[in-house]
């Protein structure tokens, strides 16, 4: 119990802190802070709102156990950004191409989406090995290219055909992809422990792959010898390099694990739009790399992380109804919280360090009087 | 090839130049485009180099002081914000002070995360990457009812150099000189003086505190005690500690200047450039400029060369809506990449040569096919190019010896 309370005390501290430095931002506009968090917890209680902030959960959590796998052997792998709107196009692209029948077609968009985000993942992890250029540079670049770049590009082919051909937003982004490529709500599952959803709200199917995704990486830690090498490689590569693990190739399937993970992070905007629309959420690789700090890159800790940044992006909306505040707070508290929970964790860490040389000292100094007294008694 | 390398410096430099500028006028000739060596191809490519490049030097201070600064992006874009309010509270040079000022803080955040409680570097640069847009946006929806764009601002202006350029002494306008060269259309020489006076008129008061920044940081970290100080945090830190330097102010010290600088990159552009704050006018210059600080081996000379470089590339493209100057770039590539083979293969590096041969064979066989390129090229080509940099000279680079490691008072 001791042992769990000191670890959370970090994340505790950390969103006190953030609730303090927020309410400051908002009195500092005249906003009143009270009634802006009261209206977001609110609004929280209702089922709608939490089916809402469950879609949004759901690829914030897949981001971020791909930021994690990389993160577990020191790679930064901060190019999920790219790497997942890549996947995204390229999917809902080859899904619109074909018609197979629901499970097949499924499956299909899925290991695409996989297979594009851990190959553009994998260049940066080639490059490192290869060429020896840093993944941080590397993964930025390569996010630049895919959304300053590619994806920029296309949205301005897609805005200039619909100025000469006078189509509606509609039919902007790639072609349809018929019903049996997309993966369905799953508001039956959630009715059956409540209400009916209302509002046409519905609760993405996603969201099991994203907990089946967060099992098997918590089974890759605990139960398998890749997720061991991992861990080894990231507390001490030249140790794990003498056990026996290659380090060049523990880094390349790293970073292709890590991007197979990110691909899948747009099937929830496909199941919604059924298309790579003209302007599809961004942001969501970023956000992955906050959620997966501030949850430690445990699959647990992820789980609340993903639910806490959910529930602040949802209350955006909530806010700007409400007029209690502005809704850009929201994402001062996400970075707030991200840099308060890093500093506080590495305070902890070092509290710990310090207690555990104390408790050792303590234990070889009774060792050492009690041997002493032995010695005197002979 | 010998005796090239025996030239000092200031001599070798501008016959590097004069090369590039001959190769880019060869190339020319062949194709039919005359955007590469065109007065508002350098303009351009001076407006995209100077917050790439102040970034790109503020991650030198940082970094010659052992701190990783990936937060460069953020403290970029603070400076964009608080550049922009302040240029409209206070005027066009108290913009400038106010957004190097809001640099500076982000600055101190960061080097207060990873100098005092040590936190990973790349870590607090992220999250300074994501805090920074979020309270630009925040600040912008209070302020200006809009998150993303601000009034106009006013700008400290900009300069023609007299009698280069055509610039205006006490009223009296002075001879255009270079116009006049570029006028006649003569071969390589017009070239050249079309692309320098692209630098020479309407030069921002910025770009040449900037440009004055290169020789100024050279003599500060190279030829100073506070120079030495600053690079032992960086190399060896317990050994300046042994040696009674306070290491932990000179990171400090290092870290708030690295965000001071991006800070004024920011300002620039939101006052100069674009001439008023908008969300995402960053562009990841920030980023691109710590590629020009990896591309010049912490050197500030090097910075400079590698911000001019992805400028070119990014001013260039600005400015060809066809893609035939995009095109003509392709056998600029070739020409490089050979020379990158023939570099590799005369130091026995194979590997490096066949890569450099197989990728100038590909950009050939593309000039050869096509007339123009498509438009995605010219948009990720400055990427790519950063990404082609490291891939073949990343192994050359040294960075400081203790950059990015944690560092604690006392302990080694």
């Amino acid at each position: 119990m001791r042992k769990f309370l000191f670890a959370a005390s970090a994340p505790i501290g950390a969103f006190v802190l953030t609730l303090v430095i927020s309410s400051l931002a908002l009195l500092a506009f005249g906003s009143d802070p009270l009634a802006a968090f009261g209206d977001m917890l609110g609004h929280a209680s209702k089922l709608e709102t939490q089916v809402d902030i469950l879609n949004r959960a759901t690829p914030l959590y897949l981001s971020a156990v791909a930021v994690a796998i990389g993160f577990r052997m020191n790679l930064f792998n901060i190019g999920v950004e790219g790497q997942y709107l890549f996947a995204f196009l390229i999917a809902a692209q080859i899904g619109s191409l074909v018609a197979l029948p629901q499970v097949l077609h499924i499956l299909l968009i899925m290991v695409v989406a996989s297979a594009v985000g851990a190959a553009y993942a994998g260049i940066a992890g080639v490059l490192k090995v290869t060429r020896g250029v840093n993944e941080v540079i590397s993964t930025i670049m390569l996010n630049l290219i895919a959304v300053s770049g590619f994806i920029a590009w296309l949205q301005q082919e897609w805005q200039a055909e619909q100025n000469q051909e006078q189509f509606t937003a509609t039919t902007l982004g790639t072609k349809p992809i018929d019903e049996s490529g997309l993966i369905p709500h799953a508001n039956a599952f959630l009715e059956i422990f409540t209400r009916e959803i209302g509002q046409g709200k519905e609760l993405t199917g996603v969201l099991f792959v994203a907990i089946a995704v967060g099992i098997a990486y918590h089974l890759l830690l605990t139960r398998f010898r890749f997720g061991f090498d991992l861990r080894a490689s990231g507390m001490n590569p030249f140790a794990a390099r003498a056990g026996g693990v290659p380090p060049k190739r523990m880094v390349v399937a790293a970073m292709v694990l890590s991007g197979a993970v990110a691909g899948l992070i747009g099937l929830v905007e496909l199941a919604d739009e059924a298309k790579f629309p003209p302007d599809p959420i961004q942001g969501l690789g970023f956000a992955g790399i906050a959620v997966a700090l501030l949850g430690r890159n445990h699959p647990g800790g992820m789980v609340f992380s993903a639910l806490l940044f959910a529930f602040l992006d949802v209350s955006a909306g909530i806010l700007q109804n409400t007029q209690a505040a502005t809704k850009e707070i929201v994402n001062i508290m996400q970075g707030i919280v991200l840099l308060a929970a890093v500093v506080a964790y590495g305070v902890t860490k070092r509290v710990q360090e310090r207690e555990e040389a104390r408790a050792t000292a303590a234990a070889l100094r009774a060792e050492e009087e009690s041997s002493t007294h032995e010695g005197v008694g002979a | 090839m010998t005796t090239l390398r025996n030239l000092p410096a200031w001599a070798r430099w501008p016959l590097y130049v004069l090369a590039g500028i001959l190769l880019l006028t060869i190339v020319q000739s062949i194709s039919d485009t005359g955007r590469l060596t065109a007065v508002s191809t350098s303009r351009e490519m001076l407006r995209w180099a100077v917050p790439i490049f102040l970034a790109g030097l503020g991650g030198l201070f940082s970094e010659r002081a052992g701190v990783v600064n990936i937060g460069l992006e953020g403290m970029l874009i603070l400076g964009m914000w608080f550049g922009a309010w302040g240029s409209i509270t206070y005027g066009p040079w108290a913009g400038l002070a106010i957004g190097m000022i809001g640099g500076g803080l982000g600055g101190l955040l960061h080097a207060v995360a990873t100098v005092t409680f040590n936190v990973d570097h790349i870590i607090s640069g992220v999250a300074i990457n994501i805090l920074a847009p979020a309270l630009t946006r925040y600040l912008s929806d209070e302020l200006w009812a809009s998150p993303t764009t601000s009034p106009r601002t006013q700008s400290v202006g900009d300069w023609d150099v007299p009698f280069l350029a055509g610039g205006t002494i006490f009223g009296w306008e002075s001879p255009d000189l270079l116009k006049s060269i570029g006028d006649r259309e003569w071969w390589y020489l017009s070239d050249i003086a079309e692309l320098a006076r692209g630098l020479l008129r309407g030069t921002h008061w910025v770009a040449i505190i900037a440009l004055l920044l290169v020789p100024f940081t050279s003599w500060l970290i190279w030829r100073t005690r506070f120079g030495l100080r600053l690079r032992i945090a960086g190399e060896n830190p317990q050994a300046g500690e042994a040696q009674g330097v306070d290491i932990i102010r000179y990171k400090y010290i290092g870290v708030i200047i690295s965000g001071i600088l991006a800070g004024l990159g920011g300002a620039f552009i939101s006052t100069e450039l674009s001439g008023l704050f908008q969300g995402g006018n960053s562009a990841g210059r920030g980023f691109i400029g710590l590629a020009a600080l990896i591309f010049g081996n912490w050197r500030p000379g090097g910075v400079l060369v590698g911000a001019l470089l992805f400028g070119y590339v990014f001013g260039l493209d600005l400015k060809d809506l066809d893609g035939t100057a995009s095109h003509a770039l392709l056998l600029v590539n070739t020409v490089a990449l050979a020379g990158v083979a023939a570099w590799a293969l005369s130091r026995r590096r194979t590997t490096d040569a066949i890569l450099a041969t197989i990728l100038g064979v590909g950009a050939l066989a593309w000039w050869l096919s096509a007339e123009t390129v498509p438009n995605w090229w010219s948009n990720i080509l400055p990427y790519v190019l950063v990404l082609l940099v490291l891939v073949f000279f990343a192994q050359r680079l040294r960075m400081p010896a203790a950059d990015g490691l944690p560092y604690r008072k006392g302990e080694s």
